[in-house]
């Protein structure tokens, strides 16, 4: 079986970004960049199910510009087979993207689809949704857990209130959730080996897909800001004020 | 130009986020209809029909729509579009599995969490965590949304819309229901809650949750936790506050051992009141909470107990 783990470059998630003076965007100069870290559960699960003996290779892909190479190399640090990098300098949104994936995924003949719930750069949470229904495929969201049996795939969903699990027909889309598993650190030795791995360069062009976007942002900006209150001594005061300040009670 | 927003419930009731839900498409202009999709849900139907705003109600009925999978919630809502101009949910974990499939079905973007509505084709919404707002303009011709409800008042009832039977497509066997598995709890829902205690990493363990569970059932608040405590394995996943987790904007929110992470305080900074108790005085969770406590919580948490007790609650 062949998965392909579609994968984001995005701020890393210890940043705290700053929206520009001008309100046009956040700002990105010589902020630390990372694999989004929904992603890196994604690559995980695959690298486990091919450990498992379910899955034959490992497709990373990863649509943006050049730099994303080195979250694909990331990838294949951890223990992917061969990366993808659909090259575009052009800010995608999510249904864009899903048509490129698409394309990729008819190119490859993937049997499953691995890939993060939501980028923590735009919150989207779209992706994966978008290309189970370009492709017809069904979708498993917010992944817990998943078990493969021959043509099904068992997947445990994180919902409100709960869990659910659903039986998948393959081939299937599945979006990782947080708790499916710990993503591994790469190791040195598999750092090395990883620069030898190939990274196939596409130009979005060769795919023929109309990826253009239909949002327009008209602006960023900071969200309301919230002033610290007051240190109070004693839980005898907090509640007071509680109840005679704040009156919450 | 109509709206059609589909409803979250369990087909015996219907979820507060719906009422909330309403009240932001209300926004939007035009005529509001309510889609209520699952088996056995007539009675949630009639609940729809009284919301104020609600021109009209349709009722799908059909067994693969009991769970409101998303490949059948998909080609339901799909059939239907047609005389649509927005189709709208609550951002709830049922409205993010099955809107992005809809979307992409109609060859539309979507528009994700919105918090506020500009004007018909302008909405805000949060990025990176809610550290930045993004105001988006939409030329679509048909809007799919999905609505972040902490973020608008319940509508009102008093309507009396009618309520329609819509067909539904063939079930395209993709996908089926097979259990699940819910958190039991006499506690309010954690979106709901008008007051919310959550726990952190500095709970050491699951073990010490009964003590927030004491206060939580003194105050009828429900009780959360931070991706931290998550983590650690304390509590189940569908206690977490924050970015990853759940969304929540109760009048009194209190963070017990909660350092104030940017994941966790984009899950909970809506909230009317936020108490902290942390015994490291440096905790980021200080500069935004409204009452702060420097104590340690094994301490605090008890005295709190019989503080609340003495106040008659």
């Amino acid at each position: 079986m062949k998965i392909l783990v579609p994968v984001k470059r995005v701020v890393d998630y210890n940043v705290k970004v700053r929206v520009k003076p001008d309100e046009s965007g956040v700002d990105l100069a010589n902020v630390k960049m990372s694999m989004n870290p929904f992603c890196e559960i994604a690559i995980e699960e695959a690298i486990r199910l091919r450990e498992g003996g379910t899955a034959s290779e490992i497709i990373v892909v990863s649509v943006g510009e050049q730099a994303a190479q080195e979250t694909i190399r990331t990838g294949l640090a951890m223990g992917a087979d061969r990366g993808i990098l659909v090259k575009s300098d052009a800010a995608l949104e999510p249904l864009g993207i899903a048509k490129i994936l698409k394309a990729v995924i008819e190119a490859e003949q993937v049997d499953l689809v691995i890939l993060g719930k939501q980028a923590i750069d735009g919150d989207n949470n779209q992706t994966g949704q978008m290309l189970a229904a370009l492709l017809g495929w069904s979708q498993g969201t917010f992944a817990s857990d998943l078990k493969i049996a021959g043509e099904k795939i068992d997947v445990t969903r994180e919902i409100d209130g709960g869990l659910q699990t659903i039986s998948l027909k393959m081939p299937a889309i599945i979006t990782t959730d947080l708790r499916l598993n710990e993503p591994r650190y790469a190791s040195l030795p598999n750092i090395m080996k990883a620069k030898k791995k190939p990274i196939d360069i596409k130009e979005l062009s060769e795919y023929g897909v109309d990826a253009s976007p239909r949002l327009e942002i008209l602006k960023v900006a900071e969200p309301a800001s919230r002033e610290a209150g007051v240190v109070v001594e004693s839980v005898a005061e907090l509640v007071d004020k509680l109840k005679n300040e704040a009156g919450v009670f | 130009m109509t709206t059609l927003l589909i409803a979250d419930h369990n087909n015996e009731t219907l979820a507060d986020s719906t009422l909330k839900a309403v009240s932001a498409a209300s926004q939007m202009g035009g005529d509001l209809h309510i889609l209520v999709a699952g088996a056995g849900a007539a009675s949630v139907a009639d609940e729809a029909a009284k919301i104020e705003g609600v021109a009209k109600v349709l009722l799908a009925e059909a067994s693969p729509l009991q769970k409101q999978l998303a490949e059948p919630m998909a080609d339901l809502v799909v059939s239907l579009a047609g005389d649509y101009t927005t189709i709208a949910s609550a951002a709830s974990t049922s409205g993010k599995n099955f809107m992005p499939r809809i979307a992409a079905l109609l060859d539309c973007s979507q528009i994700s969490e919105i918090l506020s509505v500009e004007d018909e084709n302008t909405f805000t919404r949060p990025i990176y965590a809610g550290n930045a707002i993004a105001t988006v303009r939409t030329s679509e011709a048909k809007k799919v949304i999905t609505i972040r409800t902490t973020a608008f008042a319940a509508a009102a009832l008093g309507g009396s819309a009618n309520v329609e039977a819509v067909p539904v497509p063939d079930d395209s066997g993709l996908s089926s229901f097979l259990s699940e598995e819910l958190t039991k709890s006499d506690r309010p829902e954690l979106t709901s809650a008008k007051i919310v205690i959550s726990g952190g990493r500095g709970m050491q363990s699951g073990d010490n949750f009964p003590m927030l569970e004491k206060i939580a059932d003194r105050l009828g608040a429900a009780v959360g936790a931070s991706r931290a405590a998550v983590d650690a394995g304390f509590v189940p996943n569908d206690y977490q506050v924050g970015q990853t987790g759940k969304v929540v904007a109760p009048d009194l929110y209190i963070a017990v051992g909660i350092s104030g992470a940017i994941q966790h305080w984009a899950g909970m900074k809506d909230s009317k009141v936020i108490v902290a108790i942390n015994k490291d005085e440096e905790a980021p969770i200080f500069q935004v909470a409204d009452y702060g406590l420097v104590a340690d919580l094994f301490t605090a948490i008890p005295e709190l107990d019989e503080e609340l007790q003495k106040a008659g609650l």
